[in-house]
């Protein structure tokens, strides 16, 4: 560097940690050596942060959160939408890399989650960056949520009717509480433009407030890796671990073959297929919003329709409340059960590959559960299999796996046969 | 703060009074915000009363007019209809109407003031869809094979009887709501108002 660029440098160092930081989390951040393929999603979910954000930014100059009927009927809302999608120019792709954005960020996500279950990612000292990873999902649901009502369609409209009324359920507050979050007794246009507010503003910046309280938690503690063993306790006469490499180049270039094969699947589903057969975007939120008819079938997008199937399957009352509230109550408590999974998973090892049979074959039925849940929750109640299986019986009996594989966790993960850990990672 | 350290006592104090008056504010700012998020004065008028005339439904219509924001049925019942309330009595878990779903003058078999003409508010007391009529009665009307007829939620699969009375079992936990409401001549529903017919 030029005697002139260091002195400016310098000049910043001693005013800003410009270099430090630059190495404590990129140059001189030591990564283990052998990340593989569910590595990518991580980096993933960043890329996918910025592209909602960025798309965002640019929709928000067109849209307009606004309920009334215009002079041909129509919800502005509604219109502004199909107005971005024909008149701006190049408001269409930009409208459909925000819409495909929310199902890759649901992808990219879930993926990454796996990944912590296969090597156990969660476990101890990594609590932390776990729970803000829970904490994040959370955030990222409720903006997807509000992000789905701005539209204006009929799904937009329903999806909101049964969420907001899910809060109904609880006891005492239920109905005030309801009514609060809507700032109206049914769904108007009071709550278009509260859930705008909260999707533009509120959520993203609490949502980047936890994903890099996740970084730090990250950075701090090190990375986890697939054979599950601490790199940190073998380290090299320099101080730094034998089986750890600079994160900045070595993984910032493989996350950029992970981000151009990413990007390679986003735009193929942008171009061709940005509806998502019907998944990403519903065709009746092509209809605009009729307070007065709940389409025949509705179903909320394809990444809340494991939970949603867990609220279905509560049909009985229980202890003098009502099945309304057991539903919801399942349904929050399948996700924040996650939470947990730090303090109920008691194997002496933390990756898949020195697990025994039971964990392996129960997270495997667990991933089944899940994939079937999802696609049952995609279904109206009374879907069959093969027009024989009834569904509700079965996504009853997988809910119920849900919650098992959870809280029976800490018994059979003890329990199972696992195979030594080795001293340093394997490659 | 170290042990051995001799605390100032006042300076605690004043510590404390301040933090809890800096509390108190923090409180009494969040007022107007949270109040903020609460039906506003417009929405809380728009609840205005509405006038149905009623003259053209035939026996085994129904026909839909919105209330502050929400569906409102008026079905005209057949009498076979009306004979189906008899069956579905032990299937639906409030068959007396005994939960406070509708006002006192439509607490009685047919939920209504004119046994043919059912008042319902179209909402699923589950989670607030608008449910589907399914006036067929059996294998026909897509439900089950021994359907009487009555109404089929989309979303969670609750289903009703011609009464708007919930059938056992199912997410949605009361009946359909039955709005206050007074005719104001033989074929003019005023929804909205209680008074008797």
């Amino acid at each position: 560097m030029t005697t002139k660029a260091q002195a400016v440098l310098d000049w910043v160092d001693a005013r800003f940690p410009l270099t430090s930081s630059i190495k404590g989390h990129l140059t001189e951040y030591y990564a283990p050596k052998n990340f593989n393929f569910w590595y990518f999603f991580g980096s993933l979910a960043l890329l996918v942060l910025v592209i909602q954000i960025v798309t965002g930014i640019f929709l928000v100059m067109h849209y307009k959160p606004d309920a009334a009927l215009n002079a041909s009927g129509i919800p502005a809302a509604f219109a502004s939408v199909e107005y971005i999608m024909r008149d701006v120019p190049g408001g269409w792709i930009i409208r459909y890399l925000h819409s495909t954005g929310a199902s890759a960020f649901f992808v990219v996500v879930y993926l990454h989650m796996f990944r912590g279950l296969l090597y156990g990612s969660y476990r101890k000292p990594r609590e932390l960056i776990w729970v803000f990873g829970t904490l994040i999902f959370l955030a990222l649901m409720a903006e997807a949520f509000m992000g789905y009502l701005l539209p204006w369609g009929q799904m937009s409209f329903w999806g909101a009717q049964v969420i907001v009324n899910l809060f109904s359920a609880i006891p005492v507050i239920g109905p005030d509480l309801s009514i609060v979050i809507r700032g109206d007794f049914v769904v108007s246009d009071a709550t278009l433009n509260r859930f705008f507010s909260f999707h533009v503003i509120a959520v993203p910046l609490i949502l980047i407030g936890l994903v890099v309280a996740h970084i730090v938690a990250l950075h701090e503690v090190g990375s986890n890796n697939p054979d599950g063993v601490e790199i940190k306790k073998k380290k090299g006469a320099d101080g730094h671990p034998l089986d750890g490499i600079p994160f900045h180049p070595y993984y910032t270039v493989k996350d950029i073959v992970g981000v151009v094969g990413f990007l390679i699947v986003f735009s193929f589903i942008v171009f061709f297929a940005p509806e998502g057969g019907g998944y990403f975007l519903e065709y009746n939120n092509f209809i605009p919003a009729d307070p007065l008819k709940t389409p025949p079938h509705i179903a909320p997008v394809w990444y809340f329709t494991p939970f949603y199937s867990l609220l279905r399957a509560m049909v009985w009352p229980l202890f003098g409340l009502d099945a309304k509230f057991w539903g919801v109550v399942a349904m929050g408590a399948g996700v924040v059960i996650l939470a947990f999974l730090p303090w109920l998973d008691r194997s002496p090892v933390k990756s898949i590959r020195y697990r025994g049979p039971i964990y392996k074959s129960l997270l495997a039925l667990f991933v089944v559960a899940f994939a079937i849940l999802g696609f049952l929750g995609t279904k109206p109640p009374s879907y069959a299999f093969f027009g024989v299986i009834p569904g509700a019986p079965v996504a009853q009996l997988f809910s119920l796996y849900y919650f098992l594989f959870f809280i029976t966790m800490p018994w059979w993960s003890k329990m199972d046969k696992c195979k030594p850990e080795p001293e340093r990672v394997t490659g | 703060m170290s042990v051995d350290q001799k605390m100032d006592g006042g300076r605690r104090q004043l510590l404390l009074a301040t933090s809890a008056a800096g509390g108190v504010a923090a409180v009494a700012v969040a007022v107007p915000f949270v109040g903020s998020l609460t039906p506003s004065e417009r929405a809380k008028a728009a609840g205005a009363p509405v006038e149905v005339d009623i003259s053209k439904l035939q026996p085994g219509q129904m026909m839909t007019v919105e209330w502050r924001g929400k569906p409102v049925w008026i079905i005209n019942r057949t009498k076979d209809m009306l004979d189906s309330l008899k069956k579905t009595d032990e299937l639906v878990s409030d068959p007396k109407s005994d939960k406070p779903q509708q006002p006192e003058y439509a607490k009685n078999e047919t939920r209504s003031i004119k046994p043919e003409i059912m008042v319902a508010v179209g909402i699923c007391t589950h989670l607030g869809c608008s449910p589907s009529d399914k006036f067929k009665t059996g294998a026909e009307s897509g439900v089950s094979a021994d359907w009487a007829g009555g109404f089929l939620c989309p979303c969670h699969g609750s289903t009703f009887d011609l009464a708007g009375r919930v059938y056992k079992n199912k997410p949605a936990p009361d009946n359909l709501e039955v709005p206050p409401h007074k005719y104001l001549a033989d074929t003019k529903i005023l929804i909205g108002e209680d008074g008797k017919a």
